[in-house]
């Protein structure tokens, strides 16, 4: 028997060459990639088009027309400082009270690890369940919260209701749903800082507010940073507690990108501004999350020494 | 069947006994009226299937996309005898309003043909229409082949019929002679007022007879009904549906238009006259002095359940919420009364915007011969007096039922004042708004500017003028204008 007949004998599986293993084995995130990207530039491509579904006939490029006239109309400058305000606001108390209720919880025993699990609770709420709660709650006859608020002297307190208040309305209700969010990942990040600069700042007696400011805070930045990234991405696309609880009214208070999008695509069908709004969106998005991500890489070098 | 009840029952098909007739006579036989009513179905059946080869399409299965409502409901309880006459099978599909037209514009838009037919409103066919996505129903409605003898085309109530029918052209007259039908009208609803009598007499205010009056009527119920009760429940969220029941209703009686159609075809916003602005502010002032204090969340849902659970003295909406409310386990349940409502003095009758419930044949069904068959046995009178009678299917669109002295009895007996109403009313009974493709955006855009009005956000006179400003470079833009 010849060496190639031996060779030939021996049972052989499927063979891959070298070459072109590393693009199967990446393959998958292509096909995952591609998934996602047909549906993007077909928005990219639309959002180029004069494109409503109730006048087929008129559907043609008007290149930058939709995003022309985005910058001319007063209702788009509204929805922009809406959606960038009720994100920075949501973001910003999220992130205080997430990161003191992780603080109060910090030390480990059953009863913080029994509450840090049962302010989970609302998180696992879908926030336009939320958002009728909510309305339930702030109604104006029956609701517990109005007749809270009447006990302190706010007897007719109109919540979503009124344009004055309806943006701290549903403020509150995204920060009931995600401040537990913000809360578990810096609970997290609390708990895995080491414990040796603590031991030696309580050795030296230095001062609580020291030790938050100067040992706590920094340590924790990257996760501050992670949870800030994640909300922020979140609610500047909110739809459903504004959508469930004033469908973006009253007037045009609350009239931000996700609610302008879906009016134009589902109740208009005026595919082409509402794809040029989402692409704006995603356009904000971006930016913000590689201002984040920057940071966190600069972050996570100055921790390894090598800034 | 025994012999004589099958008689009775073949008689009153040939009309040579009434309906009253046949009841009593039924009666007479022994039989209760559950079977008496079952007999009656089977002997229908009977009679449809006599006249017309409703086995055709015997063996195929279509499938239906509805709305959760009473009709849709009457419908399903009814359909094992749409079943046995054709042979045919229909399964369906219900979703709740709330994202029922989302799911009706991504199966049309992605060309779906999932659903032969599926239930939608008049207005939702200027969008669908011109899309393509819906079948023009004349060419079955006016085919004797196609269609059976007893389906009565012209028994429907005309300004309801011509109301589904639109020629394409932006600001096209409904119901014109080019008109295309693009749905056949199922159940509709006249926005008129209900109010609970009780509250009324204990506030001494009579059932107002024109805007001066309603304002009045209800800002003293506000104040004197007590225990929190408002005057009146309107909708007020910001959607095209706050400006289609109630407040076009009154609007239109003042003989106030939502478009200005040119000769040429131009359509123009027309909301910035000066009568409008006075209809405006007593609409407006009304919602502050007497409406609910969240109006500006109130969708048909709030106003139907605030009536049923005593917390408004009345309402100026759908007919048919009214209706509701004054039944089943709701607190205010036979104490609800209706009236039509003329706003303006000098009008002669009331001129209520309709709603309407309607049945469309998708463009992309596989099958719309065998669909077809299916819509008109929906929308025949069979089916049309049995959901009047026997189930919710208020209120119906044939002229037919309305006459039906049992349908009559029953809604006076436990709805005072619906069949006046419905009388008074009816003949001004149509779509007031223009027909136009950009329907959703105009009016979702004046219900916003409805909201900055009572938050006092914006002065009437200058909210409108905008309004206008922004409609007509809307319509510019879609080269409407």
């Amino acid at each position: 028997m010849t060496a190639a007949t031996v060779q030939r004998a021996r049972p052989s599986g499927f063979r891959i060459s070298k070459r072109a293993l590393p693009y199967l084995l990446s393959l998958p995130a292509l096909l995952v990639c591609i998934g996602i990207l047909i549906p993007f530039l077909t928005s990219v491509v639309y959002s180029f088009q004069r494109y409503r579904l109730s006048q087929p006939w008129a559907r043609q490029f008007n290149w930058g027309d939709n995003y022309i006239s985005f910058f001319t109309d007063p209702k788009f400058w509204n929805t922009l400082q809406v959606s960038l305000l009720y994100a920075g606001i949501t973001v910003v108390l999220e992130l205080l009270l997430g990161l003191a209720i992780a603080m109060l919880l910090q030390k480990r025993s059953t009863l913080n690890n029994f509450i840090s699990i049962m302010l989970l609770m609302p998180l696992m709420t879908a926030p336009a369940l939320a958002a009728l709660m909510w309305k339930l709650m702030t109604n104006p006859g029956f609701g517990v919260l109005s007749y809270l608020a009447s006990l302190i002297g706010l007897q007719d307190f109109r919540w979503a209701s009124s344009p004055s208040t309806a943006l701290l309305t549903v403020v509150l209700v995204d920060i009931w749903v995600y401040t537990p969010f913000i809360m578990i990942l810096l609970l997290a990040g609390l708990r895995s800082l080491p414990t040796q600069p603590f031991e030696a700042a309580a050795l030296d007696g230095v001062p609580r507010s020291f030790v938050f400011f100067r040992i706590t805070l920094p340590m924790l930045t990257p996760y501050i940073l992670t949870a800030t990234l994640f909300r922020l991405l979140d609610s500047i696309q909110q739809f459903d507690i504004i959508y469930a609880m004033t469908q973006g009214g009253p007037g045009d208070t609350l009239t931000v990108f996700q609610v302008e999008a879906y009016l134009n695509f589902f109740q208009s069908t005026n595919v082409g501004r509402s794809a040029a709004l989402m692409i704006i969106l995603w356009a904000i998005t971006y930016f913000l999350s590689n201002i984040f991500i920057k940071n966190w890489l600069r972050l996570r070098e100055r921790a390894r020494g090598q800034a | 069947m025994y012999e004589k009840e099958k008689d009775l029952i073949d008689a009153f098909m040939r009309g040579q006994v009434d309906r009253r007739g046949l009841i009593r006579g039924l009666g007479a036989l022994g039989l209760a009226a559950g079977t008496a009513g079952t007999l009656l179905n089977f002997g229908q059946t009977r009679a449809l299937a006599a006249d017309f080869d409703w086995q055709a399409h015997k063996g195929k299965t279509i499938k239906l996309l509805l709305n959760k409502h009473p009709y849709a409901d009457a419908m399903i309880a009814n359909l094992e005898n749409f079943k046995q006459l054709t042979g045919m099978n229909v399964v369906y599909d219900v979703f709740p309003e709330d994202v029922y037209f989302d799911k009706v514009t991504a199966a049309l838009s992605a060309s779906s043909p999932e659903y032969d037919a599926f239930m939608t409103g008049a207005y939702m066919t200027w969008t669908y229409g011109p899309a393509g996505w819906i079948t023009d129903l004349n060419e079955w409605i006016k085919d004797p082949a196609k269609t059976n003898p007893n389906y009565a085309w012209d028994d429907f109530l005309p300004g309801v019929r011509n109301s589904c029918a639109w020629n394409g052209k932006p600001g096209g007259e409904l119901g014109s002679e080019d008109a295309k039908q693009w749905c056949i009208p199922w159940g509709f609803e006249q926005n008129n007022i209900t109010y609970n009598h009780g509250m009324f007499e204990k506030a001494g205010v009579k059932v107002p007879g024109n805007m001066d009056e309603l304002v009045a009527a209800a800002a003293k119920l506000t104040k004197d009904v007590g225990g929190g009760v408002y005057g009146i429940g309107v909708r007020g969220s910001r959607s095209w549906a706050t400006i289609h029941p109630g407040f076009l209703s009154a609007y239109a009686n003042f003989d106030q238009k939502d478009l200005n159609v040119s000769a040429d075809g131009k359509l123009s916003a027309a909301m910035n006259t000066a009568e409008s602005k006075a209809f405006h502010k007593q609409w407006v002032q009304m919602i502050q002095e007497s409406g609910p204090k969240d109006w500006s969340t109130y969708t048909w849902y709030q106003v139907g359940t605030d009536l049923g659970a005593g917390a408004s003295a009345m309402i100026f909406d759908a007919d048919i919420l009214g209706y509701f409310m004054n039944g089943g386990d709701n607190k205010m349940a036979g104490k609800l009364a209706f009236a039509g409502f003329k706003a303006n003095p000098a009008a002669k009758a009331p001129t209520p915007n309709i709603w309407i419930w309607s049945l469309s044949m998708s463009n992309f069904s596989k099958d719309k011969d065998a669909t077809w068959y299916f819509m008109q046995w929906a929308s025949g009178p069979e089916h049309a007096l049995f959901g009047a009678t026997k189930m919710d299917f208020v209120n119906p669109v044939r002229q037919s039922v309305w006459k039906d002295d049992v349908f009559r009895e029953k809604l006076n007996k436990s709805y005072p004042g619906y069949v006046e109403m419905f009388d008074a009313s009816a003949p001004g009974a149509s779509i007031k708004f223009t027909a136009q493709p950009l329907f959703f955006d105009l009016t979702t855009e004046w219900a916003a500017t409805l909201q900055k009005m009572v938050a006092k956000e914006v002065p009437i006179d200058e909210g409108l003028d905008k309004l206008a400003e922004s409609i007509n470079g809307q319509l510019k833009e879609a080269g409407l204008g």
